[in-house]
Formats: C-alpha cells, structure tokens, sequence
C-alpha cells in the first residue's frame, strides 16, 4: 500500500526517532516496562507504515460489502439502518414476560430475545428436585406448549422476531415456538428468529450441557435441516464466542475457538449432504466487547476476514451471503464491577463503541447493576440509552469502517488473525473441536487465561477502577434491585401437574416412544418433537427420552 | 478423630457449586488459587444438590466447604447446605460462599450459618486470609 521509497525514509526516520525516545525515556520512564493488550499482546510504542507494509488493499481489505469483508458485510452498514438494539431480558413466569414483551412491543421493539429460567436451559421441568429455588429466576420458564403460548398471547408472531438462548434443548423450544405460532395460524414459513443452539460452546465455556459431544451437535445439524426446508427465515444457530470470553478467554481463544465450533457444524451439515449455499446464509455469529478497545475493534474486523476465507475457501461457497459473517455483540459482563456499580455505565458506552466500530449487526448493552442481581428498570433503560447516544449523536455511524487505516488497529488486526489460525490449526491437527473439548484443550486454555487475568489483578499489574485502585472504602449502595416472586415456582408446578393430568396421556406416550425409534434411527428428530410437544409433552420428558438414546455428559474436572 | 496424629495437616477445602448454572470461572480460579496458596482442594463440579455437596464434604474430611453460586438461589440452596452439615454433626466446617449475591441478602445468609460472603473482585489472598484465620483445625 505504500511506496518503497516512503517505506525506506520512516524506516531511516525511525532510528533517529527511537534515539531520541531513548534520550527522553531517561529523563521520563514509560509507565510501564512493557505494555500489553487485555489479551496479552505486546503493544508498541508507535505504529507505521511498516507494521502493515505486506498489506494490499483490495486482498486484505477491500470495500465494504466485498470480500473479504474485512470492513463489513454490507456497502452502506448504518447509513442505511443502524445496528438492531435487541436487549435481552426475561424472568418470572410466562404471565410476566408476556406482559413485558407486549411492553417492548408498544415501544417500538419488534426484536424480542427470551432470556430462559436454568431448569429450562438444562431440560428440566419446574418440579425437578434440581429445579428448586431456580424457577423463573434467570429467565422465563417453559414446561410445557401451554407456556409457550402464554408468552405469546395476543402478540402476532409473523410481526415479531424472537431470539431464544437456548442451546442442548434448543429442538424443543422452537418446536414450542412453531407449534405455539400455528396455534395463532402463523405458518412456520412466516415466523422468523434465532435460537443459539450452538452446543459445543456449552462444553468449552458455559457448561449448560446435557447431551455428550456428538450428539449435542447432531441435534444442532437437525434444527439447520429443518429450518432451511421449512422455516426459512429462522437463524437456526448462533455461534457463540460470548460464553467463551466470558469464562476467561483472551480475546484471541475467544475468536479462535468459537471460528473452530462453526467450522465444526459447516462440516456436519454438509457431511450430511446439505449443500453450503443454502444453509450458511442463515448462520450467525455472537461475540462479546470486552474493555481494551482497540483490540475489541480488530477482533470483531478479524473475524469477519477469517470466516469469509474459511467459508470461500475451506468450504467453496459461492454466495457472497455465506461468506458473511453476521454478528450480534453483548458487552461484558465479566468487566462490570460490583464496586461503585455507576462505573460500569462509562464501561458499557466504551465497550459498546467498539462494538460499532467493529461493524456488529445488533447489540445488547449490559446494565450497570449485574454485578449484584438482574437489572433494574432503570439500569436497563440506561443501557439501551447509551446505545441511542451512539448511534444518534456521536457520528461514529456516518461511515463505514472508519477505523480502517489506522496503522495500529489494521496490525491488530493481522496479529489476532494470525494468532487465532494457531489456536484453529491445533484443534485441526487434533481431530477437530469435539476431539479438543474431550482432552479438555479448550476449557484449560481458558482456565489458565482466567488465573493469569486474576493473578495479575491482584498483583496490581491490572488495574481495575474502583476494585484494586481508587477504592471507596465507605462506599454505600444504592441501587434498586429487581427480585424474582417466589410464588412463580409453585405457580408454574401446579400449571405443570394441571396440564399432566388433563392432556391424552396415552398419546403423549404414543408420540414419545416415535420419538424415542427415530432417535435411535439416527432420523431428524424435529418433526418428532414437533409432534410430542403439540399434545403438551414437557420438556423434561422430551429430554429424558432423548437422554435414554444418546446418554448425557459428564465432565473431567479440572481446574 | 483421633488425637494421636500430631503433625499440621494441610487445610482441607471442598469447592462445589450448588445449583443449575454452570458459570465455573469463579470457582476454579479460587479452587486454583487456595491450592497455589498450599490448601489441599477438592472440586465438585457443576450442578451439586446441597445433599451431595454435604455429603462429599463429610467423605472428603474437609475443613472449608466454599460454595460458588450465580443463579440467584442461593437463599434457597446456601442455607440447607449448614443445615445438612448441622445435622450430620459437622457443624465445625467453615462455610464461606461467593458469587452474584446482593449485599442486602448478606446479613440473612450469615445468620443462616455461611461464615462470609465474598463478592466480585474479592482477591483471592482475602479469601486465603478469611480460612486461616476462621478454620477450626480438626484432626
């Protein structure tokens, strides 16, 4: 990109300049001996010309909307619309989110995203002993298609889009999710939405698995089947590097393990005989923003470059749309403090500024209060402010990619590519991800990256504000917290036993047992459950019979 | 137990995770943490009933039971743990918890029996600092 001769006077310039710096540092020391990123990566003291001199333009860059859509997947990006604000929320019981999704609703959402209780999120019923003292906790609970339709009453499921983060029982839930749009004479080809169904990142990060490996990923190429023959405008999976980071990846592992988990399912399906064109499309993505900027920015731009190559040239797409990488960005949770909690809203603005920059299609704003407890209404309409204050006021969003160029942000980039080909390149020579999750490689990358990251807080190499530095010793919280009823647990068993006791029982058993021969068959087991769960078989009993075919995991601990 | 062994035995800690979420970083960067600072870890792993986690605490022998918990039961999960160690005769185990857990539930928790709460940010040599200081050496 630059003139030889340009590239030989900074490079003659330099060596003046650094005996300069030399002279200065002597007199003023940098603060520190050396400067790194949050994920490790040495930083310099300045950026040239000659950081990126290998680069060319059109290869390594090009225009927006073109490959390798290093600057984003669209031409306009958001001079034409910007990001989604898609806010995800829920608790309680399906009554109360109702009420709140028809809240979102009259305020202008039509991006509903459904945060799910932990029994549901493991496949348990609200009466399981496990269950106990975790129903509509963190989420809405779902038992049942009853509950399902509950959610959704009065609220038109062809005008919506719902996104459901849901990943080892993710073929029930959208089963309840058709099945409760039919009941509204919605046909599947009308509704459209997202479920995460990305199980392998339950094994490596957030350890919300039921099903062994294979399995888990079986069921997941089963939604991609049969979103793409009958419910077209479905996201079937959204692979997911949030979960990653947050449980202590560098952002480097998280780009790199999460790039080996889709490579994984691109792989499945077409083994099965899908033709890449027409599921890839429909693939998307999910990272976190974390606080170290510049590095944030060259991840999100990173990443688009390697799932374009990796998809054109690993997979030979020919669809530019397969080559895109669509993403959705949650800032971290991991970087909110529970100290002087009103900080964290100035650490929301940077990280979902970074977000932007990097070109992300929608965006979740955490609120300042997560430290402690769920948001409160406050905190949360904060956070959704903060992104409106992006967008509306401060201009970032009035051309595409506007940190390309920067001599520091395109090396950032190159060098997190790079380093993430590494990591891919080792799971390659291992068998792939599902062998690398079985020798525990991932999970103790990330556990080593967590205890370094603590060690070095405590040690006071890291800095955090309000935590090991600039400390209020007498500091008094006050902040709102929202709190779950616990009538919600009873409310939900006692709907749980009704609808037992009421449904045809002897279908419900009839229908499990199809489900349980087509398990075993190796079939698609969409139409099955599709089927059990339209005469209100739960859940749990969908999981269990699912478990007694394909057994359920457990891990090797290790810390 | 027997009084005969004389010699300082190393604290025992059990690390477990009551409850349905599996956000483990917490966990395994104390469990990592107490056993850098010579403390001899056992780990649960995930999703332990406050009955099993009892019961592995009594098995193991151990000194400290440190309970990590996320989802937010933990007004209902945290005190049955003292409870079942209470009526197992163990009642000289320290129990300490940490997690997403408001301040205002504190006070109940301690009152229930859980020794202390450590919040977010807590640095791991307070913990350390807290055990040795707290544990009833039994032998």
């Amino acid at each position: 990109m630059f003139r030889r001769e340009t590239l030989e006077e900074i490079e003659n310039r330099l060596k003046e300049w650094e005996k300069l710096v030399q002279e200065e540092t002597k007199i003023i020391p940098e603060r520190e001996k050396e400067f790194r990123t949050l994920s490790g990566i040495p930083v310099k003291r300045v950026y040239t010309p000659l950081d990126i001199k290998d680069k060319d333009y059109m290869r390594d860059l090009g225009l927006p909307g073109e490959y390798p859509f290093t600057r984003g997947i669209h031409t306009t990006m958001y001079r034409a619309r910007f990001w989604t604000m898609r806010q995800f929320s829920g608790y309680g019981g399906p009554e109360e989110t109702n009420r709140r999704l028809k809240y979102l609703l009259k305020h202008g959402e039509t991006g509903l995203s459904l945060a799910f209780d932990f029994p549901t999120i493991m496949g348990l019923d609200s009466d399981h002993p496990l269950a106990h003292g975790e129903v509509g906790v963190c989420g809405v609970a779902v038992d049942t298609l009853k509950d399902m339709e509950i959610i959704f009453d009065g609220i038109p499921m062809d005008k919506v889009t719902t996104n459901m983060t849901i990943n080892h029982p993710a073929t029930v839930l959208l089963a309840m999710y058709i099945a409760a749009a039919e009941k509204q004479g919605v046909p599947p080809t009308k509704i459209g939405g997202t479920t995460q169904n990305d199980p392998l990142k339950e094994f490596i990060a957030q350890k919300s698995y039921v099903f062994p490996p294979e399995p888990a990923v079986k069921l997941a190429i089963d939604i991609i089947e049969y979103c793409t023959k009958h419910v077209p405008k479905w996201n079937p999976i959204s692979i997911s590097g949030y979960h990653i980071r947050e449980a202590g990846a560098t952002a480097v592992q998280e780009l790199a393990f999460t790039l080996a988990d889709g490579i994984t399912y691109v792989k499945q399906a077409i083994e099965r005989g899908m033709d890449v064109d027409q599921f890839a499309p429909r693939l998307s993505f999910f990272f976190a923003a974390h606080i170290d900027f510049f590095e944030e920015i060259a991840k999100f731009r990173a990443a688009r470059r390697m799932w374009a190559k990796i998809m054109k040239e690993w997979f030979g797409a020919k669809k530019p749309r397969s080559m895109w990488m669509r993403f959705h960005v949650q800032t971290s949770g991991v970087s909110l403090t529970a100290q002087q909690p009103e900080n964290n809203i100035v650490r929301v603005a940077i990280e979902a500024l970074a977000a932007v920059l990097g070109g992300c299609q929608s965006l979740h704003t955490n609120s300042m209060d997560e430290a402690w407890a769920l948001p409160s209404e406050k905190a949360v309409k904060i956070a959704l402010r903060t992104q409106q204050v992006i967008a509306y006021e401060t201009g970032v969003a009035n051309t595409v990619d506007p940190l390309a160029g920067s001599y520091y942000v395109e090396w950032l980039t190159d060098k997190i590519e790079e380093e993430a080909w590494k990591y891919i390149d080792r799971i390659e020579s291992m068998g792939g991800m599902i062998e690398a999750i079985k020798k525990g490689f991932p999970q103790r990358e990330i556990a080593d990256s967590a205890y370094r990251f603590q060690k070095e807080v405590e040690e006071g190499k890291r800095i955090i504000v309000g935590v090991n530095a600039f400390v209020d010793e007498d500091e008094k919280l006050e902040i709102p917290l929202l709190r779950v009823d616990p009538e919600i647990e009873k409310r939900q068993i006692e709907r749980l036993k009704r609808i037992k006791k009421e449904r045809d029982n002897s279908k419900v058993q009839q229908r499990l047992a199809e489900l349980r021969r087509a398990a075993e068959r190796g079939e698609n087991v969409m139409p099955y459950i599709l089927n059990a769960v339209k005469v209100y078989a739960t859940l749990g009993e969908i999981m269990d019979t699912l478990k007694e075919v394909y057994g359920e995991y457990k891990e090797p601990i290790l810390f | 137990m027997g009084e005969e062994k004389k010699e300082e035995r190393k604290i025992r800690v059990l690390i477990a995770k009551p409850g349905l979420n599996g956000h483990d970083r917490g966990a395994k960067v104390v469990a990592r943490g107490l056993r850098d600072a010579g403390m001899e870890v056992i780990y649960t792993g995930l999703r332990q009933t406050p009955e099993q986690i009892v019961e592995t605490a009594i098995q193991e022998d151990v000194d400290v039971v440190g309970l990590s918990i996320l989802s937010g039961a933990h007004m209902t999960l945290l005190p049955k743990v003292v409870q079942l160690l209470r009526e197992r005769g163990a009642d000289d185990v320290l129990v300490i918890a940490g997690g997403i857990i408001p301040t205002e539930d504190i006070p109940k928790l301690k009152e229930a029996g859980i020794a202390e709460v450590f919040l977010p940010g807590a640095p791991i040599s307070k913990i350390v600092e807290f055990i040795k200081k707290n544990v009833r050496k039994r032998r």
